[in-house]
């Protein structure tokens, strides 16, 4: 591990954890498509699933923005479960229809869904068949979104994991840096890098197909985002080494992302220094106003995308916020490690989720900003609490020095809004 | 399977739930995975409301899957009971839970609960979003509603069918009853929307019903005939001429007079659409889809209270198409039944109306095409919850309907001078309507490429444009190009036309203008 917090605080090491179960207000894995679509350009996700998906996909997406997706929903119906349709032939002729329709898709990913993973559809087989009748064309994948199995960003785990077993074979080292980030965030990290001599430098997922990185055992790979256990288990299998790391958010969970690369790259720390050197002053500088705004409120997370334990970290070490409760779908203690050891020592944890008996500690708490899903945030906010859609961090560009202050810009915002409202 | 990319209506559990959020004093139980807690941002997000709806989900996981299901609902079923103390508990399934067949209403039966337990089934594997809401509406009255004693005094009438996340509900049910006020009629009941569960046991004491939405309250309406004797409405009150016949059916029904404030032009559209300034609308090509209830009404009003042509009429509700049938061929257009958003595109774009009256869906697609388009049905947007009253029945309801159908359109005047000064070096065809903005230039221009999928009935075989035609058809205004152009090369195939001239250009103008 790379030492960054001071060795005589543990942080949250091995802080107790509230585990709970009940209601979960939290997005299924489907849920991911929305921003994967969008990062990879010739891929298109067919869920197979019930009217339920689809509407969720659709609602989750928000508006129509796209004349044509490059997602949409195969419907199971009656004739699919009574047996008097073979699924496998329905599927294969839905597949068929839609690339003569969609000659642009190089990749198409069946992604499985509650009911078809509880009727035991079998897509891996599926995607096998289909692959073999459209390769070189098309490829095809599977992995399950279902809400049985996944929440939320773990369909992005589920879907680069698939995506692993696929990867050219390569005996060259190489930094691979895994996880969906903004096209911005990307240039900046590759400057960055290149500014530290580490390369080459590549990126999963790539926007095109034939732009797949390659991987092997001289492979070394950052997790950018805290959610892809699954897809870091099939790059080891594949022989990669994770340098385990804290997460690029905020000024100094890049500077411990990069560090990490750097000493796994034999990159002295004046080097980095002076690398990162201008762009941490530049963070510094942009997040002193909204520091200034948000040192000593009260932050309570609800658990969504499971960025909330780095997210935590950001608010209390950069930011001076005090957290009450940081709540997250599942706690992966290894990949979770640096982060723990950075929370302030004391911090109330908990994974998984009762909605109602959160509901009522987060009303005791009476926090000054709650982090909560958009089924929640109005009725909330009509409670008289201020909150922060979690939805807008998943969705925005915030990792990396650049979008530091875009970060705590979300969380500002809505205090500063409630204030305006209050003033007039 | 079905291959969908948008849907217009959800599974039928969300159905249920528009009409437990609306209720007060009713706790939905849904036996449901992870993730389908979505449907509460629908209410909280595109409706505003400052309330969860009042859903519990049970949350199961694949790893109980090989355990307890059935133990996990009936805990949770005590908790939400517990927790809320409802008047009345609904159980269902949503779509996966339906697969693992745990029986929530026999589960829930078992827990002897000092409440009426309501079971839903809800066959999330052939119906949708609007049958769901009926058949909870329609269960719901079925259990609580109470014969009224034997020879009671019956008064007034009961508005049925406003539910959450409804398109204008809320400023529907407010216009009704003030309308039904002047009539000097008293509402005994408004259900859902605001109802609870005693509300609905006194449903019985009122001497008719006012059923504002078919899709959802006709199955109950139905029952309350059958069960008490009470009638029900048939008149969708939108439009002006439609809230008169309303006004008389339910004076009718009431065996009230009505008031010569209600007997007059009680509303400023009519007028509106006499004055000279609305000439310029008359025959305006408008294609109307809608949920059915609302599609019928808007072709109605466009027809006979703006002078617009209906040239297309369509439904997702295949549970009312017949409606829609009858008012297509009223209207003398194929209707179109579909639950297919590209089959809708794909009549839009052959038809290439003036205007779209559509759902949020249909507002895309005009859109891209380049069209105007006002909204007139659910699916429902968060636009569609305006801050002011706004509502679509009643006479204030047909103000709204000829305000928010005509402004998408250009205005008269603009329209003519667009006309008179085509050709003009600083007013050419990429210039929009004003209040369209740039956006629309880029999208007004090009044509709709014809989809090779598209159903056509013309052969292939298309004529070829003389140079001088094709500068002909560019002194045509562009707005009206397209059709211009659509019309000549269909009039060129139908007559094995192979080069359009000047002349068929002309020919075809004066065919099609007939």
């Amino acid at each position: 591990m790379i030492p960054i917090a001071s060795a005589t605080d543990s942080g949250c090491t091995d802080a107790p954890v509230l585990r709970e179960r009940g209601q979960r207000e939290v997005f299924c894995g489907l849920t991911g498509i929305v921003w994967l679509h969008r990062k990879m350009q010739d891929a298109f996700f067919l869920v197979v699933g019930s009217r339920t998906c689809a509407h969720l996909l659709q609602s989750a997406a928000g508006v129509m923005i796209f004349a044509e997706p490059r997602f949409a929903t195969a419907i199971i119906d009656d004739r699919d479960l009574a047996g008097l349709a073979d699924a496998n032939d329905e599927l294969d002729r839905v597949v068929t229809r839609l690339l003569e329709r969609r000659p642009d898709i190089k990749l198409l990913f069946l992604v499985g869904s509650c009911p078809s993973e509880v009727i035991k559809l079998d897509l891996q087989r599926a995607a096998q068949r289909l692959g073999q009748r459209f390769l070189p064309r098309v490829r095809v994948l599977s992995y399950s979104g279902s809400g049985i199995e996944t929440t939320f960003t773990q369909g992005e785990d589920a879907c680069l994991a698939a995506l692993v077993p696929t990867l050219p074979a390569t005996a060259q080292p190489g930094l691979l840096v895994v996880g969906a980030l903004a096209d911005v965030v990307e240039a900046q990290f590759k400057r960055l890098f290149s500014g530290l001599g580490i390369g080459p430098v590549q990126f999963l997922p790539a926007r095109q197909l034939a732009d797949l990185p390659a991987v092997g055992p001289q492979t070394r790979y950052l997790l950018a985002q805290p959610f892809l256990a699954d897809t870091a288990r099939a790059l080891e299998e594949r022989g990669a080494c994770r340098i385990a790391a804290p997460f690029p958010l905020g000024v100094e969970g890049t500077t411990a992302w990069l560090r990490a690369a750097a000493t796994a790259y034999g990159v002295n720390e004046a080097r980095l220094q002076q690398v990162t050197g201008p762009a941490v002053d530049r963070a510094r500088q942009a997040l002193a106003p909204h520091r200034a705004r948000l040192a000593g409120k009260r932050i309570f997370f609800f658990p969504d995308s499971q960025l909330e334990l780095p997210l935590a970290r950001f608010v209390a070490r950069e930011l001076g916020m005090q957290l009450t409760e940081v709540g997250m779908p599942f706690l992966h203690r290894q990949h979770m490690a640096e982060e723990l050891a950075l929370l302030p020592a004391g911090t109330r944890l908990s994974e998984g989720q009762d909605v109602e008996r959160q509901l009522d500690r987060c009303r005791a708490d009476a926090p000054d900003l709650v982090v909560c899903g958009l089924g929640l945030a109005n009725p909330l906010e009509a409670e008289g609490l201020t909150t922060k859609w979690s939805i807008e961090l998943v969705f925005s560009p915030i990792h990396g020095y650049e979008q530091a202050a875009d970060l705590a810009a979300l969380f500002a915002r809505p205090l500063h809004r409630r204030q305006l409202l209050a003033a007039a | 399977m079905q291959l969908t990319l948008w849907t217009y209506e959800g599974p039928p559990h969300v159905g249920a739930m528009r009409v437990a959020t609306a209720m007060r004093g009713v706790h939905y139980l849904l036996h449901a995975p992870q993730g389908d807690t979505y449907a509460d941002l629908l209410f909280t997000m595109i409706e505003r409301l400052p309330r969860r709806p009042p859903v519990t989900y049970t949350t199961f996981q694949a790893r109980d899957l090989g355990a307890d299901t059935a133990g996990l609902f009936q805990q949770a079923a005590r908790d939400a009971y517990a927790r809320f103390q409802p008047q009345a508990l609904l159980v269902g399934a949503s779509c996966t839970a339906e697969l693992i067949q745990d029986d929530p209403g026999g589960l829930a039966q078992a827990l002897d609960l000092p409440v009426p337990v309501i079971p839903l089934e809800l066959p999330a594997y052939q119906r949708k979003e609007n049958y769901g809401a009926s058949e909870t509406f329609y269960q719901l009255v079925r259990a609580l509603a109470r014969r009224p004693a034997e020879g009671a005094p019956r008064r007034g009438c009961n508005l049925l069918g406003p539910t959450a996340l409804g398109f204008r509900h809320r400023d529907d049910v407010q216009e009704i009853t003030g309308l039904l006020l002047q009539l000097g009629i008293a509402v005994n009941v408004v259900a859902p929307l605001e109802a609870s569960p005693a509300d609905l046991a006194r449903l019985g004491e009122a001497a008719f019903n006012v059923v504002l939405y078919p899709e959802v309250a006709q199955q109950a309406a139905g029952w309350l005939q059958r069960q008490f004797g009470q009638p029900f409405t048939r008149t969708i009150p939108i439009g002006a001429k439609a809230t008169q016949a309303f006004v008389a059916e339910v004076a009718a029904l009431a065996g009230v007079p009505v008031p010569p404030a209600l007997q007059a032009r009680a509303s400023r559209a009519p007028w509106y659409s006499q004055s000279v300034d609305a000439t310029y609308l008359t025959g305006k090509r408008v294609f109307i889809f809608g949920d059915a209830t609302h599609a019928v009404a808007a072709a109605r009003v466009a027809a006979e209270e703006l002078g617009f042509a209906v040239v297309g009429l369509g439904t997702y509700s295949r549970e009312f198409a017949r409606d829609v049938r009858e008012a297509a061929a009223h209207h003398g257009v194929a209707p179109l039944i579909t639950d297919d958003y590209l089959e809708v595109e794909a009549a839009v774009a052959a038809l290439q109306p003036d205007l779209v009256l559509g759902t949020q869906m249909e507002r895309h697609i005009a859109k891209r095409l380049g069209i105007p388009c006002a909204v007139i049905s659910a699916p429902v947007h968060v636009q569609d919850f305006p801050a002011r009253h706004s509502p679509q029945m009643g006479y204030e309801g047909a103000n709204v309907l000829f305000d928010t159908w005509v402004h998408p359109l250009m205005m008269g005047l603009e329209e003519h001078l667009l006309g008179m000064f085509r050709g003009d070096f600083e007013f050419h065809e990429d210039a929009p309507a004003s209040h369209l903005g740039h956006a629309s230039a880029s999208m007004a221009v090009p044509e709709p490429e014809p989809q090779p999928d598209l159903p056509e009935d013309l052969p292939t075989m298309a004529a070829t444009w003389a140079p001088e035609a094709e500068r002909e058809l560019h002194r045509v205004p562009f707005f009206v190009r397209g059709k211009a152009r659509r019309n000549t090369e269909r009039f060129a195939v139908e007559r094995g036309v192979m080069t359009i001239t000047v002349e068929t250009l002309y020919e075809a103008k004066a065919h099609f203008s007939r």
